[in-house]
């Protein structure tokens, strides 16, 4: 199925020249799935050679009560609702002390809107956090999360970065990002930042010194044109405030979710995902295989199609086990070494920066 | 000449056959998107046009109780287990029936050698299904079964395959075939047929004219060189009779076995099925294995050499024993293979479109 529609692209590529709008669709509309990687997989080898990321890593996710209604979302409750928790700040303390003595280096939060928290609650997670565990990097909040508290607490989104920076910030996730469209907004998740707000807010955190990461969900009823148009901004955006880390595309897991009738996107479509993001996005030098959503077997295969990063450890991770996955809860650091070997690839421990880090001899290198 | 990926590229445009030690160098010394794009050459000659096929059937396991011990196997009970069964005739009608109503088009009948069903249960079985259900077609027992049919009732091979013939049989899944090296097979079942015998089960039954497909399973005790001792085996015996319509690589499921041990990656898998692709010139057809991947890694499999999806399984025991839990519905497949860019078709066992 050779697409000779992608010997312009290949020949950009090659040539180090970025990709136009035009291109993005042409990628998305080929079926030529091991041409698209094969030239995702000479951009990945040009910038990170065959050195693949993974982290020891904690999941916290403080509630899943919250105030929006995403219909792609089979995490979050209602107050009172069946399955709605909410942590005490001391049962966060708890989910650190558990996993004290193992090797973590960085701790993801994401969670609710949760109107029935205080603010200083979601300041507190991060500084309790901090205290037990002051070498860790702290990954918190998603954009939407910060604009949530700016507007619960009348603080301009500047003003609680510097609050949750004060407590121990380290990065922030790339979640809520969605697809950059008007269109999907109004139907998927009308209550939450428009495109602008998002990148707006990574932009502050960029400033501030706060590294971040990128995502776009996919499969479920975007269209190509509006994924285009979202990798080229955030390229964008890149381009201006130079702060993203990874980006990593994030497979819409319909199952629980009231769009539950959609199939899931299938494994080819994953591995173009992967592929085009890795060309188009030319300023990121990390795309993420995250092994939880994709499954061990598909990031695996990814790894060959332009991503150089399967995530961590991860233990309690809720969000995609809510919308059905089947993928464990937590891998050693054994297992995750072993799933890049086992594909050729060099394993790199990192922490959230993207140093990378010897948990076993506990150093730290800049790379 | 030595070996490179430059030589074996050449040799494959001119439609050159591999060898063992470039095979070695295709399992060792290769990455992934290059073995998919070559194998892809070779799919192409085969099957020029955009098509995926795939079948409509129900694995019918008529009986578990097996005399072979198979380490790998977590479908089997050995003589007198409480779990052991044989299915009746009335059962079997019935799962028919309901094939046919989902628009299946054959049975694919596999049990285990169980030393109480001679050739007149299955000459009587044969008769029972194809008289009550004349469009039905029987793909039926491995190669281990018929030669085990044969030995307990005392005849030869031919003679088995001619009655069971006779009595309805259509044509032979390639089951049974595990990894045809000795060595291997030793480790892996006491009680089993012998690489020789396999082919020799085979070479009758494609003489006589019937057609039949063959099966690797790997990951478990093999080296890549035992998988393509195994893989020129069927590409020797192909040259000789060209009975064979496909070729059907798969995993070890080790969960619930004796032998145990990981499940080798998809990676692995993936790079298998393109290998097999390559060598494989004379097998006209290659297929994904979906119910030991998973869809999402069968559907990358098209890209690897793969132009067959193999089976809307109605039933399966086997494999689902060893933790294999996947299901696909028809409309599930087809969305699968428009997915990959590729349009879906039905096909009858020797590979003929249907509609």
């Amino acid at each position: 199925m050779t697409d000779f529609n992608l010997k312009k692209i290949k020949e950009k590529i090659l040539a180090g020249e970025r990709l136009t709008f035009e291109d993005g669709m042409t990628l998305f509309q080929s079926n030529d799935l091991l041409t698209i990687g094969k030239l995702a997989h000479h951009v990945r080898l040009k910038k990170n050679g065959l050195k693949t990321y993974f982290t020891m890593n904690q999941h916290i996710n403080p509630t899943n009560i919250c105030r929006n209604d995403c219909l792609f979302c089979a995490f979050y409750r209602k107050e009172g609702q069946d399955g709605a928790y909410r942590m005490s700040l001391e049962t966060v303390r708890q989910k650190v002390l558990e996993r004290i003595e193992e090797p973590i280096t960085e701790i993801h939060i994401v969670g609710g809107l949760d109107d029935g928290l205080p603010y200083d609650y979601y300041i507190d997670v991060v500084h309790v956090v901090k205290e037990l565990r002051p070498q860790v990097n702290i990954k918190a909040y998603t954009a939407v999360e910060i604009a949530y508290l700016a507007e619960r607490s009348g603080k301009s989104w500047a003003q609680v970065l510097d609050d949750l920076i004060e407590a121990g910030l380290n990065a922030m996730p790339g979640g809520g990002a969605e697809v950059f469209s008007e269109r999907v907004k109004r139907k998927l998740f009308m209550d939450k930042l428009s495109a602008d707000e998002w990148l707006k807010i990574h932009k502050i955190a960029h400033q501030k010194g706060i590294r971040t990461n990128a995502t776009m969900l996919y499969g479920h009823i975007e269209k190509d044109e509006e994924k285009v148009e979202h990798l080229l901004k955030l390229r964008q955006a890149q381009d201006e405030s130079d702060g993203f880390l990874t980006f990593l595309p994030l497979l819409f897991h319909p199952e629980n979710t009231r769009m539950s009738r959609l199939p899931m996107a299938t494994g080819v479509e994953d591995l173009k995902h992967i592929a085009i993001s890795r060309l188009m996005l030319d300023n990121f030098d990390h795309i993420k295989a995250y092994w939880v959503m994709l499954g061990k077997d598909m990031a695996q295969i990814a790894l060959s199609f332009g991503a150089d990063d399967i995530d961590g450890s991860v233990v309690e991770e809720r969000i995609y086990h809510m919308a059905g996955a089947q993928s464990s809860q937590m891998l050693t650091r054994q297992q995750l070494k072993n799933i890049i070997t086992e594909c050729g690839f060099e394993p790199v421990e990192r922490n959230a920066l993207y140093q990378s880090v010897d948990t076993e001899t506990a150093t730290v290198n800049q790379i | 000449m030595k070996i490179s990926k430059h030589s074996i590229e050449q040799k494959v445009l001119e439609g050159g056959r591999l060898s063992l030690e470039e095979g070695l160098f295709l399992f060792e010394q290769t990455d992934l998107i290059w073995l998919g794009k070559l194998a892809d050459v070779v799919k192409r000659r085969f099957h020029p046009k955009p098509l995926v096929t795939f079948i409509i059937d129900r694995n019918i396991n008529y009986t578990n109780l097996c005399v072979a011990s198979c380490n790998f196997c977590a479908f089997y009970e050995k003589l007198g287990s409480d779990k052991g069964y044989v299915l009746s005739k009335e059962e079997i009608a019935r799962k028919i029936e309901e094939t046919i109503d989902l628009g299946g088009y054959q049975i694919l009948m596999q049990g285990g050698l169980n030393p109480t069903l001679k050739i007149d249960y299955y000459e009587d079985l044969f008769r029972f299904i194809k008289e009550k259900f004349p469009t039905v077609r029987i793909h039926s027992l491995s190669p281990p079964e018929i030669h085990y049919i044969a030995r307990i009732s005392q005849l030869s091979l031919q003679d088995t395959l001619i009655r069971l013939r006779t009595a309805g049989l259509d044509s032979i899944p390639g089951g049974g075939a595990e990894i045809l090296v000795n060595e291997i097979r030793k480790k892996l079942s006491a009680n089993k047929t012998t690489a020789e015998q396999w082919l020799e089960v085979m070479e009758t039954a494609h003489k006589m004219g019937m057609k039949s497909t063959s099966t690797m399973m790997f990951g478990h005790v093999e080296t890549y060189e035992h998988r393509l001792q195994h893989i020129i085996k069927i590409r020797d015996l192909q040259d000789h009779t060209m009975g064979f319509t496909a070729f059907i690589p798969w995993t070890f499921q080790p969960e619930n076995t004796e032998l145990g041990g990981p499940k080798t990656t998809a990676y692995d898998y993936l790079r298998t099925l393109a290998i097999s692709r390559l060598m494989l010139d004379n097998v006209p057809n290659i297929q994904v294995s979906w119910v030991t991947m998973g869809a999402k890694v069968a559907q990358t499999g098209l890209f690897f050499g793969g132009n067959d999806f193999g089976s809307v399984m109605i039933e399966e025991n086997v494999v689902a024993a060893a933790g294999a839990t996947f299901r696909m519905s028809r409309e599930e497949i087809e969305r699968i293979i428009k997915k990959a860019g590729f349009e879906p078709r039905l096909r009858d066992m020797e590979y003929n479109l249907l509609n």
